[in-house]
């Protein structure tokens, strides 16, 4: 993985020494809370419900086990003994003294991390595919790119201050699994008919209370011209831009409004002049960041293991587990393996300073001292040897990270929600908790197959709502929590916005929602088809019909209900 | 008089901004005597008169465009960009292309709420004058004009990024 050179350590160490003295110059009264927020969101500070909570930049998801166990040190000294991956694949945590931050920054600043630009209406962290390097289906490694990225982004004087936030991802496989079309700017990495690399560049695409999916700009970008051509991207958004109202503020508000047409053109006569500029790639730069990204020293291995192969024919449960949460891997005898951090009755996301501890010594052990987060907040171990499959089984089951639910029911996305949130309309924990509860039964869940869903406390979708096959979201009608509930919606190649099937329940009629839905999809789907599927096949009427058909009674009180 | 920062220093600074209250017309509004700096729309409006001043600047508001100016940049003593809000990042664009696209060479000036915070951006992108908001320690907010030592990409100040101006280490076996 990428390491700080000199250069790196020089600009973070300065951040720190910058931001202590805003912190001093905030306590000290000589800045006031509005000059100071800015300031303190473009280091991830944010005021929440109950404290202050930090965001930390993990870079397009990847991590060394000495971070890892830097997060847990934060977790126990600084924090409630736990932090919560998100869905932007960073980590934070919500229960943080302001007075601290500069230390917290310091001790980050010592394992090559920071929490630069990880909010405030700038360039945020670049994410990508959790299976980069190591998916068979890969076309080119992204993670290279991610990391110019990142360094280009990194205090770029001209766009620090944007109508609104700006995120990118970039994927390099045959499959999305970047969410690329929800992003300011969705990058593919492809090959023209030449075999020369480029990108192929989405633009405007985003969630929130305007849901859109990007619209290509451009089909083929040489790959020398990223910096320069998202440069151009960007000063046509910082200039035209709407700043009147925040919820228009998006790019994906003025390529909607100008049409993708005319604003493809004013990028390109913007980039006319930048092209081949000072800020072009040079093949020395990319061999230079490509060098901390090749493949680590893996044994030559049979394809498959017949332990593995026996374990999974005599124990079920081992075989689940492997069914779902380890993935294929491009090297013979090596697979990624998938920490779920969905067990029932933890909120989506969360891990303990122990389990960080222990992820730490699992990466050590078995995958090369790295680790990666997910957009769908869990865990990846990418090159463990088939032959210690089992034995890592053993251990995480005991550590509560081996639930085999990755791409199932209870494998749901959900954002912080009414318990931590300032912005949320709804709690989001309570309603993920119950319907895992509810839908507890693992071979319930393995019937059901590949299903996403989603839960977003307010229209700000951090809970990727709009893109679940079925999304929750919180809203609020006359003081009181409600969840709308939409299906259809999907990430990745096929990505669509989901549809609302109608009017929004309260909190302890969703389980009873999501049942009925799953009935439905149970009684219609024919062979082998997903949830998803179905929904596409024969569209949202049935559902919503039988969804619908019969008023929903309260079973037991949950959410807002439990403390009425 | 007032303090302002230029070329890395606090100086004292005679010049006046003037600024339309919601009632003035820019073709009606007096511009008094002396060092003005006007704005884009008084410049446009009453050109005829300011024109043979010697020593006349002019200001562009966020929402304005430096392309405005193309034809009559050497005719300014000073340009200066206003910050309605310091959150407001138009500004920055504004003075990018008012340097590399349209050549302007002059003094460009940060103006409304300009704060210390924000000066390192101000001055990567063309800003060589600061008109600190006057109830903040200009003194203070010179400091902001050293946070950085290095950068990585490319701006007004830099023309060469990190990656092709230093031999940068790589993976060390």
């Amino acid at each position: 993985m990428y390491r700080y050179d000199q250069y790196d350590h020089q600009i973070v160490k300065e951040r720190v020494a910058q931001y202590a003295d805003q912190v001093r110059r905030r306590l000290a009264d000589e800045l006031t809370e509005d000059e100071f927020r800015p300031l303190r969101l473009q280091n991830g500070l944010y005021y929440q419900r109950h404290a202050y909570m930090l965001r930390i930049a993990v870079p397009y998801g990847l991590l060394s086990s000495k971070q890892v166990r830097m997060f847990a040190h934060i977790a126990r000294e600084h924090d409630r003994g736990y932090g919560h991956f998100t869905t932007r694949q960073n980590i934070q945590f919500n229960w943080i003294k302001v007075e601290e931050t500069p230390e917290i920054l310091g001790k980050l600043a010592s394992v090559e991390m920071h929490a630069i630009q990880t909010s405030g209406n700038c360039v945020r962290n670049i994410t990508s595919d959790q299976f980069a390097g190591v998916a068979r289906d890969e076309l080119v490694d992204p993670r290279p790119w991610c990391e110019i990225l990142r360094q280009w982004s990194t205090f770029h004087p001209e766009f620090a201050y944007l109508p609104r936030k700006f995120k990118i991802a970039i994927n390099g496989a045959e499959e999305d699994r970047a969410a690329i079309a929800v992003h300011d700017i969705g990058l593919s990495i492809v090959k023209n008919a030449q075999g020369e690399i480029g990108f192929r560049v989405l633009v405007g695409g985003g969630m929130g209370r305007t849901p859109i999916l990007g619209s290509e700009i451009r089909a083929f970008l040489p790959w020398q011209h990223m910096m320069s051509y998202i440069e151009a991207i960007l000063r046509v958004y910082n200039q035209y831009g709407r700043r009147d109202n925040m919820y228009k503020a998006r790019i994906k508000i003025l390529v909607k409004a100008v049409g993708v047409e005319e604003f493809a053109r004013q990028v390109e006569e913007e980039w006319q002049d930048l092209k081949d500029g000072p800020s072009t790639l040079t093949e020395e730069e990319l061999a230079r960041m490509a060098a901390y990204f090749t493949a680590p020293a893996y044994e030559t291995l049979p394809a498959a293991d017949t332990a593995v192969d026996q374990l999974k024919a005599d124990n079920k449960a081992f075989a689940n587990w492997v069914k779902r949460n380890v993935k294929p891997h491009k090297v013979p005898g090596y697979a990624a393996v998938v920490l779920s951090l969905k067990k029932t009755g933890v909120p989506p996301g969360d891990v303990t300073d122990a389990q960080l501890d222990f992820a730490a010594d699992l990466a050590d052990r078995y995958s090369f001292g790295e680790l990666r987060v997910t957009h769908e907040q869990n865990l990846v171990l990418a090159d463990v040897k088939q032959s210690d499959l089992i034995a890592l089984w053993e251990e995480i089951k005991k550590q509560g990270l081996a639930t085999p639910n990755i791409g199932l029911l209870t494998d749901m996305i959900c954002c912080p929600g009414g318990d931590f949130c300032a912005l949320a309309n709804a709690k989001s924990i309570p309603i993920a908790a119950d319907i895992a509860e509810r839908f507890d039964n693992l071979d319930f869940q393995h019937d059901i197959g590949e299903i996403e869903l989603n839960i977003s406390g307010c229209i700000n979708s951090c809970g990727h709502h709009h893109v679940g096959h079925i999304g929750i979201l919180g809203v609020d009608k006359d003081g009181s929590e409600w969840y709308q509930v939409s299906i259809g919606g999907a990430q990745g190649n096929q990505s669509a916005i989901g549809k609302i099937i109608g009017p929004s329940f309260s909190a302890h009629q969703m389980p009873e929602v999501i049942d009925r839905l799953l009935q439905v999809y149970l009684r219609e789907r024919i062979e082998n088809e997903r949830f998803l599927d179905t929904v596409r096949r024969i569209g949202v009427a049935p559902f919503k019909d039988f969804v619908y058909a019969t008023p929903i009674t309260i079973e037991h009180p949950a959410g807002e209900d439990a403390y009425a | 008089m007032r303090n302002i920062i230029k070329n890395k220093s606090v100086v004292a600074d005679d010049w006046t901004v003037l600024r339309l209250a919601e009632e003035q017309a820019p073709d009606a509004v007096a511009v008094p005597a002396g060092k003005v700096v006007v704005p884009l729309a008084v410049w446009q409006a009453q050109r005829a008169a300011l024109e043979g001043r010697a020593e006349l600047g002019v200001w562009i508001a966020s929402s304005e465009r430096p392309e405005e100016l193309k034809e009559d940049l050497a005719r300014f003593a000073l340009i200066a960009v206003d910050f309605p809000k310091f959150a407001d990042g138009r500004g920055y664009s504004i003075a990018y292309n008012l340097r590399a696209r349209l050549g302007y060479t002059g003094e460009l000036r940060a103006i409304g709420d300009v704060l210390r915070d924000q000066l390192f951006y101000m001055q990567r992108v063309g800003f060589d004058a600061f008109a600190v908001r006057e109830d903040k320690n200009i003194h203070d907010a010179l400091k902001g004009l050293t946070d950085f030592s290095e950068v990585y990409q490319t701006s007004w100040d830099q023309k060469s990024p990190l990656f092709r101006r230093v031999q940068r280490t790589g993976v060390s076996v």
